[in-house]
């Protein structure tokens, strides 16, 4: 197992390069860099500008400098000092940019996941075994709403009901009098209320897709024989359905660690914009758009890494759960 | 019935169960009556879809929905009380409390009926200690017991182990050790051994008829083997359309069967006791001796890396002819290569070496090892497959003229009206009527799929025909109605047989001659009726053996032969 571990982990190293590379290159392929679309701006204002600082600009930058010396630079400060690279936009190094959004950026990822879990599973079990009772035609209506309705509209929705019914300020993780205040308690309390507007919005679809999955996976193990031999044992019927058929049909639930964080960064990003979230979407947007290329480059970089190590820990625990993975 | 017998445990009166179907009301048993005595055995015989495994699992109440029981009583007698079980709730603790303590239940899938992702101790465990108060040490120690008592080796040990690390024998006898946990007093057996070989029958069919005298349970096993009815029973009782056309003790049925449908049952399970009357075997019949149509010489397969351990040799130096006119059987139990060397033969899997000869319609010899792709078509042609399942091996969403013409189109032979006739005159050949030609193969029977199956693989007119389990799967009257169609079809067709089957009955009567497989060797080839009453080696002679006998009176399996395989 752990020579498994290792492996897995030793195999990240080459799929972490490629992706920086190709993020890279992405990164690289509109033409022209910051600087002309800061030219672009500032002409467009009517500022002046002057040629002499804009060479002076490139020559610290280099962007003169062919693609691959630029990547290296920018991957050899990243692997020997932990520097990534400087954010034109912002005028301040990437990783001070960086850490806070994504700190915000996992726990708001891990709180959706949570949530999907808590409300899919009862539900999926109920579907699963009550199918076509009336509870679950309601329960599959409202999933296919979760499914169908966008993302966003649902987030101007709830904010619309908090703000109306509800009275509380809405938007960002924090109300403004916390907003720049050091972590108190009162803070923490502020930035808990904030939370689940966002967690449901973003939990909303995983949720429906959940709960369609385990109910597919758990109407399929439900009839198989294994199941009549738990109820033949004379088990009560809740433990002979949770302990056997909602255990196999539990490997969903594991694989959803490892898709929850890509669709929380490129899924929901519409959805962070228009609820103002602190999170790696909306700044990854505004750094693309400006071709603010080490910023979005490093964002990219420590999500791919952030997913693959979401994606172990996916696998792992799907191997941990079911013996027939561990023992191939 | 109104003063039972002291050692009836369990009986049954006049149970009816419905199944309530969105547009009609099926009656799946009706009227139902038997009793079960303490130490002895009730075999409910019928054959697809009589009802006798919703009967049995009525007797738990764990009948899937939406059937129900609709009438009549379940008695369960424990001293001078009796239980109705029909009117118990079945998500009641009373019911409970019956489920695995005073009945208990095995049934077919050795595979799927014990959970894959819980090891087996702990399934067991879980059995022993929802009847009784022992603490986990304690039931595990009884849970070892359990699988000795069950014969399993290192109990210990394999009490840890995950159903997949099994093998199918073994998995039935963790299976049983799973339903004695609550110590029964009643065991229902579902087709316990359906899905296993025949050796691996006999020795499971030997533990639960020793568990069953040693613990003085009442059985009921369930089955549509009129041969292990006859090694097992007491008392058979026989199923059709829901209802039990004919009780009584095994001999009496036997030898006396009174209701026609009994005597069908056992003329067609007898009939293949021996082999099909009134035929010579084409090779002696001609007095001049015969060139074989296809010759394989040294064929092997080895699955993996030559040399390594792990590699694994799954046909090993296969030598056969086969005549023009002849049958000639393989028999073997699953994983000793029987299938490979079929598909060798066809090349769908590539042999390592060895080599197939074929000889065609001129007289010239084809070696089918160093065929092109484009050649190995013509060869295709010539020598069709005919497959086990007739429900995955047809095409649910092509009309049977599009499943029998297929091979016609895609070798461009016919289309349109020609087409049409060729499929009319094909299923008139294989005993359907044409008029079914434009309906789905979900519209027919298993064993008119297999019909169906047969005309696709006569549609290139070929001259050998590979049938692997072409059988298994039919209940015992169409399989004998199959094969005396296929010999039909191969008299006036002038066909060859490879007819691949675990089967040795179906061997027996439909085969010339019979070639035994064993871990990939073919370890006998001789005559068929040879092979069958006068095995030479040690390993044909076990397998015989192993073969339930459908005569109460001459019970074959109880002293069979056993065969030791040589640690390889």
């Amino acid at each position: 197992m752990l020579g498994y571990i290792f492996k897995r982990v030793l195999y990240m190293i080459p799929t972490l390069f490629g992706m920086s590379l190709i993020s890279f290159l992405i990164i690289q392929l509109p033409p022209g860099d910051y600087l002309t679309s800061m030219i672009a701006t500032m002409s467009d204002s009517g500022q002046a500008v002057d040629p002499a600082q804009i060479e002076r600009l490139k020559e610290i930058y280099g962007f003169d400098d062919p693609f691959y010396i630029q990547y290296l630079k920018w991957i050899w400060g990243i692997v020997s000092r932990g520097d990534f690279g400087h954010s034109f936009e912002w005028n301040q190094p990437v990783s001070g940019l960086i850490w806070g959004r994504m700190g915000s950026t996992l726990v708001i990822s891990l709180l959706s996941l949570l949530f999907v879990w808590i409300v899919a599973l009862p539900i999926g079990i109920y579907s699963a075994v009550r199918r076509h009772s009336i509870g679950d035609h309601v329960f599959t209506f409202f999933g296919f709403i979760g499914l169908a309705v966008p993302n966003f509209i649902l987030a101007l929705v709830l904010m619309y009901f908090a703000y109306r019914y509800l009275g509380q300020s809405v938007g960002g993780l924090n109300s403004p009098e916390y907003a720049e205040a050091p972590w108190s308690l009162a803070k923490v309390g502020d930035f808990l209320a904030h939370l689940w507007i966002p967690i449901i919005i973003i939990g909303a679809s995983g949720t429906a897709a959940l709960i369609r999955v385990l109910r597919a996976n758990l109407t399929d193990e439900l009839h198989k024989p294994y199941v009549i031999t738990a109820r033949a044992k004379g088990l009560p019927e809740y433990k002979v359905i949770l302990k056997y058929p909602v255990r196999i049909a539990l490997n969903p639930f594991v694989s959803a660690i490892g898709w929850v964080l890509p669709h929380l960064v490129s899924g929901v990003t519409i959805t962070a914009i228009v609820l103002n979230l602190p999170t790696a979407g909306p700044l990854l947007f505004r750094a693309l758009v400006s071709q603010d290329m080490y910023l979005a480059g490093s964002f990219i970089l420590l999500l791919s890494a952030l997913t693959l190590v979401g994606m172990l820990l996916s696998d792992l625990l799907l191997a941990l759960l079911d013996p027939r993975i561990r023992f191939n | 019935m109104t003063d039972p017998a002291e050692d009836v445990v369990l009986s049954v009166e006049n149970l009816s169960i419905d199944f309530r179907l969105r547009t009609h009301i099926l009656h799946a048993v009706e009227n139902v009556s038997f009793e079960l005595k303490r130490g002895q055995t009730l075999c409910l015989v019928g054959e697809s879809g009589s009802g006798k495994s919703v009967t049995a699992r009525s007797l738990l109440q764990i009948v899937d929905r939406p059937g129900s029981i609709v009438g009549g009583r379940i008695l369960l007698r424990n001293g001078s009380a009796v239980t109705d079980i029909a009117r118990l709730d079945p998500d009641g603790q009373a019911m409970r409390a019956i489920r695995g303590r005073r009945i208990g239940l095995i049934f077919q899938e050795p595979m799927s009926s014990l959970s894959p992702v819980h090891t087996i101790g702990s399934q067991i465990i879980e059995a022993v200690r929802l009847h009784s108060d022992l603490d986990k040490r304690a039931a595990r120690a009884k849970t070892v017991e359990l699988l000795r008592q069950v014969e399993i080796p290192n109990p210990d040990q394999m009490a840890d182990r995950y159903t997949f690390e099994f093998s199918g024998g073994m998995r039935q006898r963790a299976m049983i050790a799973t339903a004695l946990a609550g110590n029964p007093d009643i065991l229902i057996a579902d087709e316990p051994t359906t899905a296993l070989d025949v050796t691996t029958q006999a020795e499971i069919l030997d533990l639960i008829k020793r568990l069953q005298v040693e613990r003085g349970m009442a059985m009921l096993l369930i089955t549509h083997d009129m041969g292990i009815v006859a090694e097992v029973a007491d008392d058979v009782a026989v199923m059709r359309f829901g209802r039990i056309v004919e009780r009584g003790p095994v001999d009496a049925i036997y030898h006396e069967a009174q209701h026609p449908y009994t005597r069908q049952l056992l003329a067609s399970t007898v009939k293949l006791t021996r082999h099909v009357e009134g035929r010579v075997p084409a090779a002696a019949a001609s007095s001049q001796p015969l060139q074989p149509i296809l010759s394989v010489r040294n064929l092997g397969k080895t699955f993996g890396w030559h040399g390594k351990t792990s590699s694994l040799r799954a046909v090993d130096d296969a030598n056969f002819d086969l005549y023009p006119g002849e049958n000639l059987g393989i028999v073997g139990e699953s994983g000793s290569g029987k299938t490979t060397l079929g598909r060798l033969i066809l090349r769908t899997v590539e042999p390592t070496t060895g080599s197939v000869i074929y000889r065609d319609k001129d007289g010239g010899e084809v070696e089918v090892t160093s065929l092109t792709k484009k050649e190995l078509r013509g060869f295709h042609r010539e020598v069709r497959l005919v497959f086990q399942d007739p429900f995955a091996s047809l095409n649910p969403r092509m009309t049977v003229k599009d499943v029998i013409g297929d091979p016609l189109i895609v070798n461009g032979l016919a289309k349109g009206k020609a087409l049409e006739e060729r499929v009319a005159e094909l299923m008139r050949l294989v005993g359907l009527d044409p008029m079914g030609m434009e309906r789905y193969p979900h519209a027919f029977s298993g064993g008119q799929r297999q019909r169906i199956g047969i005309a696709r693989a006569l549609a290139l007119d070929p001259r050998i025909i590979i049938a692997d389990e072409a059988t298994s799967a039919l209940d015992v009257s169409i399989r004998s109605q199959i094969l005396d169609l296929l010999l039909d079809i191969k008299k006036r067709l002038n066909l060859s047989f490879i007819f691949i089957s675990h089967d040795i009955s179906v061997v027996r009567y439909f085969c010339d001659r019979v070639a035994v497989m064993h871990r990939g060797k073919i370890v006998e080839l001789g005559e068929a009726e040879q092979i069958c009453t006068a095995p030479q080696e040690a390993y044909t002679k076990s397998l015989i053996s192993a073969v339930p006998n459908p005569d109460p009176r001459d019970k074959r399996m109880l002293h069979r032969h056993r065969f030791v395989a040589p640690v390889l």
